[in-house]
């Protein structure tokens, strides 16, 4: 299956589609949006590359086993909770940290973006592992 | 005591690297893990004895009240020098007796981790630790006798031991949760105090019966003593050290210990001395008709664990004496003779009786060792076991139960006939041939049982060794009050003595007739056939046999039975439910909106009709993706943006995914029947209309204050967000997000199992 406009529109879309998916992470706190969503972005965005340019060519974009970032991700965020068991708390208390940065906003960087983080490693995991699985099927 | 009780788990994560450095020696070296352990206990002996109380405690699950706490008295003492002190005695034996093999270093680890659970289940005073303790011993024996696991036989012996003494440990647990609540303290040391009050419980007799059915499982008792004699699939080293000095007595040792607080009363008295008597019986005569030395000991231990459960029940302190002194007496010519069986089956390759005889002058040494432990067995002097023997019939006298006096003088009998059979046949006649030609074995192998049948001797003569400083205190942690004991080999002409005397010469009778004996007594086998193994076996077949049947039922492979099975169990559960509550509810929610929201409801029921009625795969697809996009709209309008965004980017992945499954799936066809099809539809349009009802009153219903203004409020100031959906998601009820993930991940390594490991093509 090749389609120029497809397979051209991917070339420049894939980076934009990861940035959008990375933004929309990233300001999940006080945005809408969040791990999951910006994990099936990014999830979404490696599936074109698969159906433009076949699935070898978007695991290579990729570099990591989608199922290595399953395990990163969990254990990101199984991470994040041990922060609060470190210093007596429950598990998952959460840990902030305010950055002061020269013409923004106090910026708060807390554990649970540690584990949103690890919920759009899973996100992204899993759904590559499903996609990838079922179009390498032959 | 913390560190004590843990070191023997942090040596056993250690040992089999430590093996694979220092190969032959560790079994050595490890040893003085134990021997330090017995000389740290053995400190304790002089406070202890002049009457102190050691009470350690740590926390543990503070929230729960639940704490590691540490119990030593006379009792805990004494159990404690016993697992330490034999442990050491084992892994030296165990060296030589499993030398070269290969999984020497795995089988150090688990013996270590038994030890530790032994000692810290004595040790405890928090009954949720002992209890965790008790299951540790469960768990390591059963890889102690799995332990040679290329071996049938030896896995399901392995299994058998873990299922009984697993469920009666089950039975423990609530009993000692029961008795916590009851006696209003978990720690022993409280409990040992408010006895009165436990025995006037409400719940006193199911607390009773629970605990009991815990201890009986793990000591063996008729009917559940078909488990010990099939442990005899271990390693003999195991044997001697679980299966007859310490994990079988940990039941006895939680009986002794809990007598304080539930005994006395007429039930326990009577549920002990029957359980125990008939195990008593039971075992001795079941020990008669075995040829294998091992399964003949083993018999001959389930009767001495009943004859220990006797005395505790029976409770004067002249009964508890006699059953501590026994403890210990049978643990060291148990053990010696377990030991010995080893050493004849590791130097000739046989333990069969019949295939065994003259073995005493290639090996002198091993023959005076049995000689020794036989005779404490068949309590003659100059032994332990007969200064016990006499004790108990002393006691039992006294006592005034006839029928408790006549089962001890009949399991004395058979006593002396087993020890005649363990003591000389093997050793005396005819020279057999054996599979492997005899010769004495090395000291190493010899020094253990050695070393215990002498101390059985060297505690017999000089009692004053052990009367004042062991026996007395664990006699007096048991009756509550100050014992005197005067231990003696001699205790002059009186009723005990003649009843010994009379107990070995009809016990030799049976030995020199026992071809006319076993003659009968195999004749008697058909009972047996029926016993309670065959039961265990027409358990456990019946309950795999449920299994399957229920695995087949609901585990049918095709994707429409499951949803039938959610849809119609969702539609009992919460159907009824809401036609119980149906009189109370009110339809509060309004009908009124603008008109793209009618819009939009109208495109979604129209496109849910079109996928259903779509004449090809394709419309079907893009009819369901027109339903799914409506569902997001809604969301959109209803201020969910977060909740839209999702179910935009699930929707477009559905369609990727369809894509990429669409030429794997067969030509399009309605292939149901008329039937399927239209149970399909009803069942379909209940859900619809359950979930549509429980919606229109759910919206009216506030069964809680709302939390979502708890949210609101704290989003920003405690968590950072404003956007309180996150929020929640990541921070104030992230645990159930990282549920979420975690059966998300479970799911995507499943579909990837299911698409990539397909069943070889033959």
């Amino acid at each position: 299956m090749t389609s120029l406009i497809l397979s051209t529109a991917t070339r420049f879309l894939l980076p934009l589609l990861l940035l959008f998916s990375i933004s929309v992470l990233l300001r999940g706190h006080n945005e809408p949006g969040g791990g999951f969503i910006g994990g099936l972005i990014a999830a979404g965005s490696f599936a074109l590359v698969a159906i433009a340019f076949g699935v070898r060519r978007s695991r290579r974009i990729l570099r990591a086993n989608p199922r290595t970032l399953i395990a990163i991700g969990l254990l990101a965020a199984l991470g994040s909770g041990t922060f609060g068991l470190v210093g007596g708390r429950p598990f998952m208390r959460a840990y902030w940290v305010m950055l002061e940065i020269p013409l923004l906003e106090e910026l708060a960087v807390g554990t649970p973006l540690l584990f949103d983080c690890g919920v759009y490693l899973v996100v992204l995991g899993v759904t590559l592992t499903i996609i990838f699985s079922l179009a390498e099927e032959r | 005591m913390l560190v004590a009780v843990l070191s023997g788990f942090a040596a056993s994560l250690a040992a089999p690297w430590f093996y694979k450095i220092v190969r032959g020696a560790a079994g050595w070296l490890i040893a003085l893990l134990p021997l330090g352990l017995m000389i740290y206990f053995g400190v304790f002996v002089e406070p202890i004895a002049a009457g102190q109380v050691v009470v350690v405690s740590h926390d543990w699950v503070p929230s729960l009240g639940i704490k590691l706490s540490f119990l030593v008295d006379g009792l805990s003492l004494l159990f404690a020098l016993l697992i330490s002190g034999i442990g050491a005695l084992i892994l030296i034996y165990a060296a030589v007796y499993l030398h070269g093999h290969p999984q020497l270093g795995r089988f150090y680890s688990y013996i270590l981790i038994f030890m530790a659970s032994m000692l810290g289940l004595v040790l405890a005073d928090n009954l949720i630790a002992v209890y965790v303790f008790w299951e540790l011993t469960s768990i390591s024996s059963y890889f102690l006798i799995g332990f040679e696991h290329n071996r049938e036989s030896a896995r399901a012996a392995a299994l058998q031991a873990l299922l009984m003494t697993g469920a009666g440990s089950l039975t423990l647990l609530a009993g000692v949760l029961l008795l916590g609540k009851a006696g209003g303290s978990l720690e022993v040391s409280t409990l040992l105090k408010n006895g009165e009050m436990v025995r006037n419980d409400a719940l006193y007799v199911p607390i009773l019966l629970l605990v009991l059915a815990g201890a009986f499982t793990k000591s063996a008792q008729v009917p559940f003593h078909f488990w010990l004699p099939s442990a005899m699939e271990a390693p003999t080293p195991v044997s001697a050290y679980l299966h007859s000095a310490t994990m079988v007595k940990a039941g006895v040792y939680l009986v002794a210990r809990l007598s304080p607080v539930l005994g006395g009363t007429e039930i326990w008295i009577q549920a002990l001395t029957t359980v125990g008597g008939i195990t008593m019986i039971a075992g001795a005569y079941l020990a008669l008709r075995q040829t294998d030395l091992k399964r003949m000991l083993a018999y001959l231990t389930v009767s001495a664990l009943g004859m220990l459960i006797v005395f505790i029940g029976v409770g004067t302190s002249q009964a508890l004496a006699a059953a501590i002194v026994f403890l210990l007496a049978h643990a060291l010519y148990k053990g010696a003779l377990f030991l010995v069986t080893g050493i004849i089956d590791h130097q000739t390759g046989s333990r069969d009786v019949k295939e065994l005889g003259g073995l005493r002058s290639p090996m002198p040494i091993t023959a005076t060792i049995a000689a020794l432990a036989a005779l404490s067995l068949a309590a003659l002097p100059p032994t332990l076991g007969f200064v016990g023997k006499e004790m108990l019939l002393e006691a039992s006298l006294a006592a005034n139960r006839a029928a408790l006096t006549i089962a001890v003088v009949f399991a004395s009998i058979i006593f002396v006939t087993t020890a005649a059979i363990i003591g000389i046949h093997p050793f005396f006649g005819k020279k057999i041939p054996t599979p492997k030609q005899p010769h004495e074995a090395p000291p190493s192998l010899w020094s253990a049982p050695a070393i215990l049948a002498v101390l059985g001797v060297i505690f017999a003569a000089m009692p004053a060794l052990v009367q004042g400083s062991l026996f007395q205190p664990a006699v007096e942690a048991i009756a509550r009050e100050p014992v005197t004991l005067r231990l003696a080999l001699w205790h002059g002409f009186n009723l005990p003595l003649t009843l010994s005397a009379v107990s070995l010469l009809f016990g030799l009778a049976v030995y020199a007739r026992r071809k006319a004996v076993i003659e009968i007594v195999s004749r008697l086998q058909i009972i047996s056939s029926w016993g309670p193994q065959h039961w265990y076996r027409l358990i456990l077949a019946g309950l795999n046999h449920l299994a399957e049947r229920q695995t087949e039922l609901l585990q049918s492979g095709y994707l429409r039975y499951y949803l039938i099975i959610i849809i119609f169990t969702s539609l009992a559960v919460a159907g009824s439910k809401l036609f119980i509550a149906l009189d109370t509810a009110r339809f509060t929610a309004s009908f009124d909106a603008r008109f793209h929201e009618w819009l939009i409801a109208g495109v979604i029921l129209f496109a849910a009709f079109a996928a259903v009625v779509a004449r090809s795969r394709l419309a079907a697809v893009a009819a369901l993706g027109v339903v799914g996009y409506g569902v997001a709209l809604v969301f959109v309008f209803f201020g969910a943006p977060d909740l839209a965004m999702t179910q935009f980017m699930i929707e477009t992945l559905t369609v990727i995914l369809f894509v990429l499954v669409f030429h794997h799936l067969p030509r399009f066809a309605i292939l149901s029947s008329r039937f399927a099809r239209v149970r399909d539809a009803i069942l379909t349009l209940a859900l619809g209309a359950l979930i549509t009802i429980i919606v229109l009153i759910g919206s009216g219903i506030q069964l809680y204050p709302k939390i979502s203004t708890y949210f609101i409020e704290n989003s920003l100031s405690l968590a950072h967000g404003r956007n309180i959906v996150n929020v929640i998601l990541v921070d104030f009820r992230g645990f159930d997000t990282f549920g979420e993930i975690t059966v998300l991940a479970v799911a995507g390594i499943g579909v990837y199992a299911l698409l990539k490991l397909k069943p070889q093509k033959k």
